[in-house]
């Protein structure tokens, strides 16, 4: 586990609503994957979703920006409501970033590219502005120095943090992370989790699903646990590890914890 | 027993050795692949006899060829009874080869336009070629339709920039509403094209008049035919194929159907079929008196053959598309047309390049079939030289000629292929 043991700074949270989830339902096909979710998530806050595989963790977050669709229900993302609607949904993506657990980078650009496309392209940044903007996130997270480089080229460790970088330079108001350390060999999960550190320090407000508990304890302010499609149990990570409540959750932890 | 190995700490690592010498060497190379066993000897000695054999009976052939004879006959009395090529046919009939009936004293108007064709295609085909050579690139298709068809240069570059025209109705209407802005542009290009051209070519001809004499499609031939089909097919097909590909994933289920059902079909007919019809079949579907080009049908059908095949080489490289490039270009809040010309064709495209070139080689290749509608390929021609009674039975050397025309053009496209995948490469550098 990682930095579990830094002392955990006061963070802000404000009282504006940055993503909020109301008696959300999904399915594919006839398998009723998301059942009844209903979830505020205040700007400036840091939830780890934590469960079983199959259990619907990544399905929620990659609903949050309508990578999945849902069939009932309301999602509203800082205000805006996830619809059909296309400029809905472009709006959203363009506000929320979103770091994926194969990292995801484009093969054929260059790291820096990797980051000064979607600037280009979406928000109409001169290229010029949009590359001092790349530098300065790749700085960010340690790497400027393989600003000229290919994704191939690269360990996973260092693509994951330009993955991050990539998402950055689109000045997210949310940040999604799904299970952005699981593909990771255990010598390059650190080096991730310093730089989501360093950026829930900042202030961001992240949904994060992850398998590190150390991590959780370390930045989260609230512990989401799901199974079998549904909200089992949310609380603080301090009340969540130590005094879980339902049955389920205790067997979880003593599973995840008990080795 | 032996004993189990004490605890070992390693002092110093070891720094990186080159690799052992003798890994290379003619000998040792001939050793390990001719032979290395005995099949393997008795195969190479066998093999060189072969080769051996079959030299020394064309090596004479091509080493007695003669080049300057007025005829055949004349041909077989300088050889006086040796085997040897009569390549003079070639050189007799070299311009009838390259240009068909085009009228002798405009030859220099199909060579410009070829050499205008290679600074056309360099920006599109090598890196190192300044960008702002593109603008040419956009023009010329009608530069190449006026040197090679004649009439006025005002309606094919006007009929270009109608594209320009569509483009930009296309940007300000889609600011004010996205749904109409498509068929809008659309609707403004036919206009454009059906009045807009003729007008304005008009008025600009009555001011500066840029005039060369007309020159009839049935006087192509030979392998400026084929190259005007072939290069004409090559350019339209892969654009075409794409959206054909794109289509054919399409959520929409009109547009999925149109195009299913044209990629099957096109690709479930022989292009002879398609060439038939486009000759013949055709013009009991145009209204009397309509004068359709036989060059352009043919272009048409030739086009709409390959596009089948391309859309379906280009799905491949689709579907080897991992999702997650699809889900981070959507993460980004790239939209659909962004996203696919941002990161999924230009990753699909160059997963497909071998499959495209193939393609593109095959088409070239087809333009021969043109033979069986009447139009004179090289090899429709090759009856026509034969016809003359002064090359009356000649056979070898021009579809030796031909062959080895069409072989150059095609093995080049194959070695630049294969440049480009060495240059689009980015894993493990």
């Amino acid at each position: 586990m990682s930095q579990a043991t830094a002392e955990k700074p006061a963070l802000p949270i404000s009282t504006e609503v940055a993503v909020e989830i109301a008696s959300m339902n999904k399915w594919y096909g006839s398998f009723h994957v998301l059942r009844d979710i209903n979830m505020t998530v205040m700007t400036g806050e840091r939830i780890v979703i934590c469960g079983p595989s199959g259990s619907g963790k990544s399905t929620l977050i990659r609903c949050i920006n309508r990578l999945e669709e849902h069939q009932s229900g309301r999602i509203t993302v800082d205000g805006t409501e996830l619809t059909s609607d296309l400029k809905n949904i472009d709006k959203v993506r363009s506000e929320v970033g979103m770091v994926f657990q194969h990292f995801n980078l484009f093969p054929h650009l260059t790291i820096l590219e990797n980051c000064t496309l979607a600037p280009i392209w979406v928000r109409n940044v001169p290229k010029k502005e949009a590359e001092e903007v790349a530098m300065h996130f790749l700085e960010k997270v340690k790497i400027p120095e393989q600003a000229m480089k290919y994704p191939g080229q690269l360990s996973g460790g260092q693509q994951q943090r330009v993955a991050i970088a990539r998402s950055l330079c689109m000045k997210p108001r949310i940040m999604l992370f799904d299970e952005p350390t699981s593909a990771l060999d255990p010598e390059m999960i650190k080096e991730v989790l310093d730089t989501m550190i360093e950026l829930a320090e900042e202030g961001m407000t992240m949904l994060c699903v992850t398998h590190e508990m150390g991590f959780a304890q370390a930045v989260a302010n609230r512990v989401v646990f799901m199974d079998q499609g549904q909200i089992v149990e949310q609380n603080t990570p301090k009340e969540f590890f130590n005094n879980p409540q339902s049955d389920r959750t205790k067997l979880f932890l003593s599973q995840i914890l008990g080795h | 027993m032996t004993a189990l190995p004490g605890p070992y700490v390693r002092t110093e690592m070891l720094p990186q050795q080159p690799p052992p010498i003798g890994q290379a060497g003619l000998l040792r190379w001939v050793r390990e692949n001719l032979f290395s066993s005995v099949l393997n000897a008795t195969l190479t000695l066998v093999t060189i006899l072969v080769v051996f054999s079959l030299v020394r009976h064309m090596l004479p052939w091509f080493a007695n060829s003669v080049w300057t004879a007025g005829s055949l006959t004349e041909c077989r009395e300088m050889l006086d009874g040796k085997t040897g090529a009569c390549f003079s046919v070639v050189a007799d009939r070299w311009n009838q080869m390259v240009f068909g009936f085009y009228p002798v004293e405009l030859y220099w108007r199909p060579i410009l336009a070829v050499v205008l064709l290679l600074a056309a295609l360099a920006p599109m085909l090598f890196s190192g070629v300044p960008r702002q050579l593109l603008w040419f690139s956009v023009f010329y298709p009608a530069v190449a339709v006026w040197l090679l068809w004649g009439g006025s240069l005002w309606g094919p570059i006007l009929a270009t920039v109608g594209f320009g025209i569509a483009f930009m109705v296309y940007q300000s209407v889609a600011r004010l509403q996205a749904l109409l802005a498509a068929p809008l542009a659309l609707l403004s290009l036919m206009v454009w094209w059906l009045w807009g051209v003729g007008l304005v070519a008009g008025v600009a001809q009555s001011i500066v008049p840029l005039d060369l004499t007309e020159v009839r499609s049935h006087e192509f031939g030979g392998f400026m035919l084929s190259v005007v089909i072939g290069v004409t097919g090559i350019a339209l097909s892969l654009p075409m194929g794409i959206l054909l590909a794109l289509g054919r994933k399409s959520d929409l289920f009109l547009i999925r159907t149109v195009c299913i059902g044209f990629i099957e079909f096109i690709r479930g007919v022989p292009l002879i079929t398609l060439l038939f019809t486009a000759s013949t079949l055709l013009n009991y579907f145009l209204p009397p008196n309509t004068n359709f080009d036989i060059t352009l049908r043919v272009i048409i059908m030739v086009t709409i053959f390959a596009a089948a095949y391309m859309a379906e080489v280009i799905r491949g490289g689709l579907s080897a598309l991992p999702t997650g490039q699809y889900e981070a270009a959507d993460a980004l809040g790239l939209n659909y047309w962004k996203a696919q010309r941002l990161i999924i064709m230009p990753q699909a495209l160059k997963i497909s390049i071998p499959g495209i070139v193939n393609t593109f080689i095959g088409l070239f290749k087809d333009t021969t079939l043109v033979i069986f509608i009447g139009l004179l390929d090289p090899l429709g021609l090759t009856n026509s030289i034969r016809a003359d009674v002064n090359w009356n039975g000649i056979y070898w050397e021009l579809f030796l000629f031909v062959g080895v025309m069409f072989f150059i053009v095609c093995f080049s496209m194959s070695r630049y292929s294969m440049y480009l995948e060495r240059r689009l490469k980015t894993d493990h550098l």
